[in-house]
This record gives C-alpha cells, structure tokens and sequence, in this order.
C-alpha cells in the first residue's frame, strides 16, 4: 500500500518537474561491532533509551520533510520488515505524505552492494539522503540541502554533501568521545570541498604526509583533526550509479570517497557541511552507544527525549529532578534510590535499598533488594536478583542474574543469558548462547539470521547457569563451552576479543577507559617524544634535501616493465589450461591499462610467451622445437593478431624474437630465418615490417647485424616480390 | 621598547650580478635613487626602533656601507656596522654579533625587504604572545610586470611562485608549519602531534616568509649554540623552532616577564598545550597529569612560534633577484609611491627642478627623473626611473626601465625593461629590450641586445 502511494505522489510530483525528498536508510551496519547481541537482532532493533534504534532515524527523517524512505534490510530482514510493519511508519496516515518502503537482499555484504540493489530498483530518481539506521540526529537539513542543490546547479560533478560536527579526539587514545577513531580531513576553507579523508591514521608515524598536488589548485586548505565524520550524505543519483560502475566499492568511506578523492579523471566532488548547534551522531559501537544514550538522556538530541511522545509505544514517561525519568507504573520500594541522569522504564519493580545511577532500566524488569547498578544499560525483562552489583554493563532481554552476581566494567550479556549465584563476570567479556562464529567469514550474520530464530524457539538451551567457582578465563582465545561441577549447566559461551583483539576490549566497550589505561597511554605518549626528537635529529636541514625522484622513477619504470611481461606469461599460461582466447585478450587489455603499456608491449610480450612455451615444451632436436614453434604460432595467431594493429607492432615481434634469439633462448638462433619465414606465411608479420626492421638496422653494429644478414636472403626475396608487385601495379 | 634589531644586510651577492659592482654593494643598489637599505632604516625608524646593529658581509662592502649610514643618519639612529665573513649564512653571522645582543628580544630583518609593515607591529605581536619566534608573513608578490609581455616564456604573472607552505592554526596566530626551499614541491608532510594538539590547522601557500623576525633572545642564542651546522635562519632555526615548538628543549623561561606572559594573556583556548575535551575520560586525572606544571618530563615544556601576518594591502617585497629590482623599482614609484618619500607631482612623476628636458620631450606617468639629468629633444620616459647626472640624447625612448646615474645615452636609443648601472654609455642607436647593463660598460652604436646581461671583464 505504502509502494502505491509512493508511486503516485511521484507521479504527482513529475508534474511538477521536482521530484520529492527520498532517503536511503541502511537498516545493517555490515559491521561486527554489536556482536554477539547483533546474532539474535538485528542493530537497528536494538533499544536506544528504551526505543529501538530506527525509530530516531525515521522520526528525524519525517521531521526534515523527506516523504520517500527506502529501508534496505539484510541480515535479520524478516524482523526488520515485521518490526516496520507492526509500527506507526508504514500505517497508512492520510495527513503525512511520509512513507517507509523496504527493500530486502540477502546477499548483500557491504553497504556498496546495498546500494547497487536499490540502483536496480530503479527507485531513487533525484537528490536523496543515505544514512544508517543507527543513526541520531536532531539537525534541520534545510541549509545543507539548498547548499547542495545550489553547487549541483553550477557543478554537476558534486555529487555528494557529506555532514561532518565537531568533535577532538583525545590526544591520548586518539579517539572522539563516541569512540571513532579519528579522523584527519583537508577541506577547502573557501568552497568546502573535501580533498582529502583518511579515518586509519597510523598512530605510528609522526608525520602526515599530504600529497602536494592538493596545493596545486588552491592556495589554502583547512586539515582537521577536530571533526567527526556523522554518516549522513546528501546524495545525487550519480552516488548509485557509480557504485554500480565501481563494483569493488564496497564501504561507503574507505572506498567510495577515497575513490573519489583520488580519482581525477572523472572529477566529482564532495563537500562538507558542519553542523554546529544540533545534534547528529551514529552507533557505532558500545561506546558510542554509551555516549549517545546520555545525550539522550540530558536532552542534546530535545525533541528525540524520553518524555516527549515521539514514538508510537509511548510510556507515559516523566522527567522528575536530577535527571530522572520514570515511567508511571513502576514499583519502586521506599528505601530504594534512583540517581542521577537514569531512568527507568514501565512495570519494573525495585527493590529495597537498591541504587540506580547514571543507568537506564527497561520494561518489566525486576530488581531486587541491595542491588546497585551503575552506568549500565538493562535492557526489558531482565530478573536481576538479590544483592547484584552491576558497573558499566550492557544487560539484554531476557537475562537473569541470580544473587550476588557481580558484573565488572565492559561485560556484555546477551539475551536470556543465566548468570549462577556470586558468579563474578570478569571484566570485557562478552557472554552469550550463541556460539562465536570463525571470524573469517563476513557473511556470518547472514548465517545466523537464518537460524537464529530455531535457537530462540528453544527454550531447553536457555535456562544455562553459571556456577560461582567456575575455572574460566576471560582470556580464552577461543569460544570455550563451560562446564561446571555442580549445577545442571548444558553451557554458555563467553566469546574471545572481538576483532582488534582483547587489549583493545577497553576502546569501544561501554564502560569508561579506567585511569591506569591512559596513564600508560600518556607514559607511550612521552616515549614517543623522545623517539620523535631523534627522528627531527635525523632529518637533514630542509634546505639540505635533495630531490632525488630522478633515480627512482626510473627503478619504477623499469620494474614495471618486467612486471607486465610476467603478468602477461602467466596470463598466457592460463590460457593453455583451457581458459577461453576472449577473456584472455579482456585480461591482457586491462593489464595493459594498469601498467599503462602501448600495444606494441602487449605484443611483444605476448610473442615472448608464445615463444617460451615452445621453448619450454620437451625437444630434442631443432627440428622439433620449430615444428614446436611452428605448432604454437598457428594456434595462437589469432590471439597475437589481436595486438599487431600497425607496422610498429609487428616490427617489435621482431624484435623480440632477435632478442630471444641473443639473449634467453640461444636454441632459436639458427632458426630465426625460418620463424620469420613462418611469421610471414602466417600473416603475422607483414613485408613492409620485415623491410622497415631491416632499415632500421642498417645503421647499426655489425653485432646487431647477425639476424639481418641470416635473413638477408629472405628479405631479398621480399622486397623484389614488393618491387615486383609495386611494377605490376604500375602495368 | 627592550628590542635590539640585526640588520642583516648582505654584501656582494651573487644573485643580482652584474649590478652590484664594488663600488655598489647589495646595500647600497638604488631603488628609486636611494639604497634600499633606506627603506629599512626608516620603516624601523617609524616604529622608533633605533638601537641597530647592520651586519654587512665582507669589510669592504661594511666599510662603504657604514660611510653611507653615518652620513645620511647620523643623529637620527644608533647604528653599528658589523663585518663578517662572506659565506656565514644567516645563522652564522648571528653567531659573529651574538655577544652584542643583551635585549630580552631581537628583530632579525633582512635588510634587502622593501616594505611598509610596521615592525613595530611585529614586536608587540612578539611580546604579546610570549612568543619565542614570530615571523613576518606576507602575501606572495606577483611577480614580473603584469602590463608589459617583457618577461618572456615566464607565466609566472598568471601564477604567482610559492615561496612557503605555511600552516597556522584557525586563530592565525600561531605558526605550526613552515617547509622552504626544495621542501615545498614535494609533498606535504604535516607533524601529526601538532594537528593533535590544535585540532584544526590551515594550510596556506600563497603566504611569504618575509625575513622579519622576532626572536626571544635566549632561544636564539641556545640554539645558534647548540645547532652549530645550521646555516640559515630561514631555512634551519626557524623550521627547526616550528616543528619542536610541542617538546622544546630550549628553555623558555628567558626572564620572569616571558614566563608571566605565558601564564595569563592568553585564553587556555588559544594554548598549544594538550587539552582534551574528552568528557567521558576520567578528567581531572588526565589534566593533572598533562597540565603539571615543571613536570619531570621534559616533553610537556612547549615554546610557541607565532606569525603576523601582513595585510593584504600592505608592501612587502625582498629585493633578492634582477625582477624584484625591477618589480620594486616600478612599484615605488608607481602602485606604492608611498614608500619612496618623494612627493608626486599633479602627473603622477617627479621631475627635479634641476633636471633638463628638450623640447617635445614627454615624461610620462610613474617616472622619476632625478637632479642634473639631461634629456634632448623628441624624447619619451614611460614608467622608469632615471638617476643623476645621466646625459640622455634626443629621441630616446626610455619604457620600463632603471638607469642609475652618470649615465650617457645618445641619440636614437630604445630601453625597454633593462637596468643600466652607473657610468654606462650607450651609443647611438642602441636597442637594448631586458638587458642589464653593469657599470661602466660601453655599448657600441648600432647595436642590438634583448635578453643579456652585458659587464665589463
């Protein structure tokens, strides 16, 4: 229902030559960040402060007037499309012209091969935003949107308008306070155009180095340090189509703007635009989670707060003093005490003489006596029992903690996880049912949204416990079942370090970075002062460098040549294990184009191999190694034809087969008057090459002459039927 | 003010060959008729800088340059000419006057630059900050004159050279950093930890080093002292204060007033030092450890290196090659007349009252014809500067060009875009189209020259 009516406003507004404001919305980050809680969920599902997260993204997308939403589902689409359909966005509204489309692939890997799908629905005909569905943002996209239709209108090679805020890394961990990396980014002060993006900045060197061809056309640029990147692009169609022409494109930043910046040929632009006042910021991983979920909370992101009936399942929640918000209905003992900066969802119950700070406690939990939870993150139903202590943990649905359960800083439990009485979770760990998939395969999430539901339908798996004194490590590389003694346990994982591998558990997990971790930080940070003092040392005094690029552009040439010549034998090698003539040609094409190469290199490396497998091929006698040659010249004339467009080719046949001769394959020798013989009843090689080849080496020394004079005969035969022909014509 | 200045003057260069002679050493080469050491010594006298030290290289040159200096101003400023040995460098020849200087700060000013930035402005940006060097910066000239096509096969008109590739921070106060010479047409290799430190860095290459510098005396003497292979002050002390300006290893405390300065003008916003604004990373543990003061790492102490950067509007031009002599002698007396001194008359030249003309003899706007000189009959002068006691015939037609004094010319010349030195004779019917001509060379009649640079062996 929502398709037709999208249709038809477009049709409407076709009428009106300016089609309406459509967004792409990437319901899957095609990142691992939130596993293992991602394996049972899908990213976008999973609550913000209560509210799942593409909830912000639609509301803010309906409040900057985007009519047209195109949600691309992957993994876990089925729960994406239900989730939808079931909310308020896709039920018809007659009053709002806003409506949520999804489009579903299963085998799309990264966010490049999402948009060449919706490339292939065909359904994007104007400007549109692409964001992801984890995406926050308060910001009126107004000034952005006519910036960017105005420099469309002058330059229509803009294509993109990227939404950079300001944010400075700490100069210690080199990270913004949603745990990002950061970023260095050249951007002209006068158009603000972007030059220059790199988000992998190697800690380890001292220096940037910006290539000089960035000064060539502006006197000035602005590189920055002190913004981050918020992942909402205002697009031109142009955006799909080149990553449909661009195949290999597949993240968004990595490859397609670096793409752009680099390539020159086709020109296209990106630009920035900052904003300043409002809010935009991305989950990206439990620590922007963190950071985002307290913006919320102190009310950066108004109107996109708790209190403030904005979604569909509003709660009836209220802001009461310090911060706290509250849902109606919870139960909450007299003794028990609600901090700071919390809040606490409907039908939950508390405890007495329980402490929640700084925390946000979802639907129907039940919280029992002296617990306290700090800077945590529970999520609905979640039975913790007596006595818990929870520090900076993030607590999925469905989890039960038996009493006494201590989680320390960074733990993550995923759902309906069973932790047994006074079991101490250690720090960073991550604990779930779900086995740890290998960590080779990206396709894996796709795997588990498959199955996942099988395992959630089963109940007999769920009720896993862990016992107090159970030998595990935190540290076990590998997902380790865990057995214990006594209590009846089938077992739960705890999963090793995620991709950057545990010492760097600490950067992008929940909790905060503890005080020892940056003052070994800041010890590194001096140490690489001294390191750098002698790096200046060894620098020459500028005046003194030397411009030595002379030398080694010509090492490059050269190694590039011998380069080409290998990559095409190999090619050619290919070629004999059954590999069809065409794509051979399409391979040798696109090798010449990389190793920019003329087609007189293509043939003469070409020839080169044809001449080797001869050579290589078992021979006794020189008779059979020219039938040999004989044999691969038929079958491959037609290959080599392919390259011996003009005279000048032919002429470097020739030449490499005089250098063959000389050089590598001395067998040849003798029979160069008869492979040339052999060339030409081929037509391969044609008179006027052979005569030029001869003239041309007229001039030189009598070494280089040998091959001309063995020749000499048949060139003389040549040109008199040349002169022969030339007088017949004349007749 | 407590600033002493250094003057570094030069001596023989090489560069300008073959207009400087023995008799005319790089001081003294005239700009609109007088040394273009003049136009320095006033600029700093405006400012009431008048406690110099002028550093001449090779005796010689220091003995006619402090002759000229004492007369022309003798009660005006403090003036002392020093002597050192061709080939120092900048650096060095510091190092030859290092024990005069006693002042908290020192001006370095080249004294070839043609310019009316106030050093004086400078200065106070220096002490302001607290600085330990603060560099003139100006916008690149554009060089070669934009009216005529004289500078052929050279499009440097429609781009103008780099010079630097400056960074400085978004307030324009702060220099962070500098690559010169042969540096600046490779890549651009940026100090990661300075952009760290100040989050935002604009990167310019339309801005000059000017040769104007303020320097904390004591950092500059410690690393003359301990840098003994550097050479320049442009090419070595400066790059070197700029890149270790986040770990110094000179001391900056030269005096409490420095020290005084660094701790209160400025706002904690404009400070190089590391401040995060990491909210969630435990603060207050992370500023003691960063902001203690006289920590025992000797990686917290910083210096600072500032800029002033000139107004676009302002002059500011070394004269170090045939085309600046040119290009500045064009602009003095033309696009900033105001710095020659000289009052213009209602045709926008001066013509000495002492000064001859012949009978249908024109001098155009933007020419400056000084005392004595003779012109004949039928003449032209167009944009040029003609000296003293010069003897100039009829016909003649004079575009674009210098000539110093004591100058013959005879009937028929053309000149356009050359420089004739002093005592030179030009004969009849000569064409000479970008030449220079050195000191007393005689061009025979009828002679012909574009291009070429003509000196007595």
């Amino acid at each position: 229902m929502a398709r037709k009516e999208g249709g038809r406003a477009s049709s409407d507004a076709d009428d009106l030559a300016c089609s309406p404001l459509q967004a792409v919305l990437l319901a899957d980050s095609f990142a691992t960040n939130f596993r293992p809680i991602t394996l049972e969920r899908p990213k976008v599902l999973l609550p913000l402060v209560n509210v799942p997260m593409i909830e912000y993204s639609l509301a803010w997308l309906e409040s900057v007037g985007v009519e047209e939403v195109f949600v691309f589902c992957c993994a876990h689409s089925g729960k994406v499309k239900d989730f939808l359909d079931s909310s308020q966005w896709t039920k018809k509204q007659p009053s709002s012209a806003f409506s949520v489309t999804t489009i579903e692939s299963r085998d799309a890997i990264s966010a490049g091969d999402a948009l060449r799908v919706i490339y292939g629905h065909g359904v994007v005909r104007g400007d549109f935003i692409l964001l992801s569905g984890d995406t926050v943002s308060n910001m009126s996209l107004k000034q952005a949107l006519h910036e960017h239709k105005e420099r469309r209108k002058k330059d229509p090679l803009a294509v993109m308008t990227m939404v950079i805020n300001h944010s400075k890394p700490s100069s210690i961990t080199h990270q913004t306070r949603l745990g990002n990396d950061e970023i260095v980014m050249a951007i002209d002060p006068e158009t603000k155009q972007l030059l220059y993006y790199e988000d992998k900045v190697d800690q380890l060197r001292q220096f940037l180095s910006l290539d000089k061809a960035l000064m060539a056309d502006n006197p000035s640029l602005c590189l920055h340090n002190d913004k981050q990147d918020c992942y909402i692009d205002i697009c031109s169609p142009e955006v799909l189509s080149l990553f449909t022409d661009n195949f290999d494109y597949q993240h968004l930043r990595r490859h397609f703007v670096k793409g752009l910046l680099v390539d020159d040929i086709m020109g296209y632009k990106i630009f920035t635009h900052e904003v300043r006042s409002c809010y935009a910021a991305r989950v990206d991983n439990f620590r922007s989670y963190d950071t985002i979920s307290k913006d919320i909370m102190q009310r950066w992101t108004y109107p996109l707060v708790p209190d403030v009936r904005y979604f569909g399942n509003f709660s009836g929640i209220k802001l009461d003093r310090q911060g706290t918000y509250k849902a109606p209905d919870v139960i909450q003992s007299r003794s028990a005490q609600i901090g700071p900066f919390s809040l606490v969802g409907s039908g939950t119950t508390i405890g007495d003489n329980s402490h929640i700070f700084n925390s946000i406690v979802g639907q129907g939990c039940t919280i029992g006596r002296n617990v306290c939870i700090q800077g945590s993150y529970i999520w609905d139903n979640v039975t913790i029992e007596d006595d818990c202590k929870i520090n900076f943990a993030l607590v999925c649905d469905g989890v039960h903690l038996n009493a006494g359960v201590v989680l320390e800083p960074g733990v993550i439990l995923s759902f309906k996880v069973d932790v047994g009485k006074q079991f101490v979770v250690p720090a960073y760990s991550k604990v779930s049912l779900l086995p740890q998939p290998s960590m080779q395969d990206s396709d894996d999430e796709l795997e588990y949204a498959e199955g996942n539901s099988a395992v959630n339908d089963n109940p007999s798996i769920t009720s896993m416990v862990y016992n107090g004194e159970a030998n595990l490590m935190p540290s076990s590389l590998d997902a380790e079942v865990l057995n214990t003694s006594k209590a009846s346990i089938v077992g739960a994982y705890i999963w090793s370090g995620g991709e950057p591998g545990l010492e760097d558990e600490w950067k992008h997990s929940i909790a905060p970075i503890p005080i020892e971790k940056l003052n070994e930080f800041f010890l590194d940070h001096s140490f690489d002062f001294d390191e750098s003092n002698q790096d200046v040392v060894c620098l020459p005094p500028s005046g003194e460098l030397q411009p030595d690029s002379g030398s080694v552009g010509f090492d490059d040439d050269y190694r590039d040549s011998a380069d080409f010549e290998k990559e095409v034998e190999a090619t050619f090698l290919r070629a004999f294990t059954g590999v069809d003539q065409d794509n051979v040609i399409i391979e040798i094409n696109s090798l010449r184009l990389s190793y920019n190469m003329s087609h007189a290199d293509c043939a003469g490396a070409l020839f080169y191999s044809i001449m080797k497998s001869a050579y290589d091929s078992p021979h006794s006698s020189q008779r059979e190694l020219l039938s040999n040659t004989a044999k691969e010249i038929d079958k491959w004339k037609n290959l080599l034809k392919n390259y011996l467009r003009s005279k000048d080719e032919e002429i470097e046949v020739i030449m490499k087969l005089e250098e063959m001769c000389l050089e590598s394959a001395l067998d040849f020798s003798p029979l160069f008057t008869t492979i040339l013989n052999r060339l030409y009843e081929k037509d391969i090689i044609s008179e006027d090459a052979i005569l030029t080849w001869a003239e041309e080496k007229e001039g030189a020394d009598e070494s280089d002459k040998i091959f001309v004079k063995q020749a000499e005969q048949f060139i003389r035969g040549s040109s008199c039927k040349v002169s022969a022909a030339k007088s017949c014509d004349l007749e | 003010m407590d600033f002493q200045v250094v003057v570094l003057a030069g001596g023989y260069s090489k560069n300008l060959a073959p207009l400087i002679s023995n008799e005319v050493p790089k001081p003294l080469l005239p700009v609109a008729n007088r040394p273009v050491l003049s136009y320095v010594l006033e600029l700093l006298e405006a400012s009431n800088l008048k406690d110099l030290i002028v550093v001449v290289e090779g005796s010689d040159a220091a003995l006619r340059v402090g002759g000229w200096i004492s007369s022309a101003y003798v009660d005006r400023l403090h003036v002392e000419v020093a002597a050192v040995p061709e080939d120092v460098g900048t650096a060095g020849a510091l190092r030859a006057v290092a024990h005069h200087l006693t002042a908290n700060d020192v001006l370095i000013v080249s004294g070839d630059l043609v310019s009316d930035v106030p050093p004086g402005a400078v200065a106070a940006t220096h002490r302001r900050n607290g600085a330990a060097v603060t560099a003139l910066l100006c916008n690149t000239p554009v060089s070669g004159p934009a009216e005529t096509g004289s500078s052929g096969g050279k499009d440097k008109a429609k781009k103008p050279a780099r010079h630097n590739i400056v960074g400085l921070d978004p307030t324009k106060q702060f220099l962070l950093h500098l690559a010169a010479g042969a540096e600046i047409h490779k890549d651009i290799r940026v100090q990661k930890s300075i952009l760290q430190a100040v989050g935002q860095m604009e990167i310019r290459a339309d801005l000059m080093d000017a040769h104007m510098y303020a320097f904390k005396r004591s950092i500059l003497q410690e690393v003359l002292d301990q840098k003994d292979m550097f050479h320049s002050i442009r090419h070595d002390v400066l790059p070197y204060l700029v890149r270790t300006q986040l770990r110094s290893q000179v001391s900056t405390n030269g005096g409490q007033n420095g020290q005084d300065v660094w701790n209160g003008t400025l706002s904690s916003q404009n400070n190089l030092v590391w401040l995060s604004q990491h909210r969630e990373i435990a603060p207050s543990a992370f500023q003691e450890n960063v902001l203690a003061p006289n920590g025992s790492d000797s990686a917290q102490r910083t210096h600072k290196c500032c800029a002033y950067i000139a107004n676009k509007s302002k002059y500011c031009v070394r004269l170090n090659s045939i085309q600046a002599f040119s290009d500045i002698n064009r602009d003095v007396i033309g696009d900033a007349s105001h710095l020659s001194g000289y009052s213009f008359s209602p045709q926008n030249n001066i013509v000495h009252p002492s000064a001859e003309l012949g009978s249908k003899t024109t001098v155009g706007p933007h020419c400056m014809l000084a005392e004595c000189s003779t012109l004949g009959d039928k003449c032209s002068v167009k944009r040029s500067v003609i000296g003293r006691h010069c003897r100039i015939g009829s016909n003649v037609k004079i575009v674009n060009s210098v000539v110093m004094n004591h100058v013959t010319v005879e009937d028929g010349c053309l000149i356009q875009g050359s420089i004739i030195c002093s005592n030179v004779q030009l004969q009849e019917r000569v064409i000479l189209k970008d030449c220079q001509i050195g000191p007393g060379y005689v061009v025979t009649s009828g002679s012909e020259h574009k291009s070429e640079s003509l000196a007595k062996k």
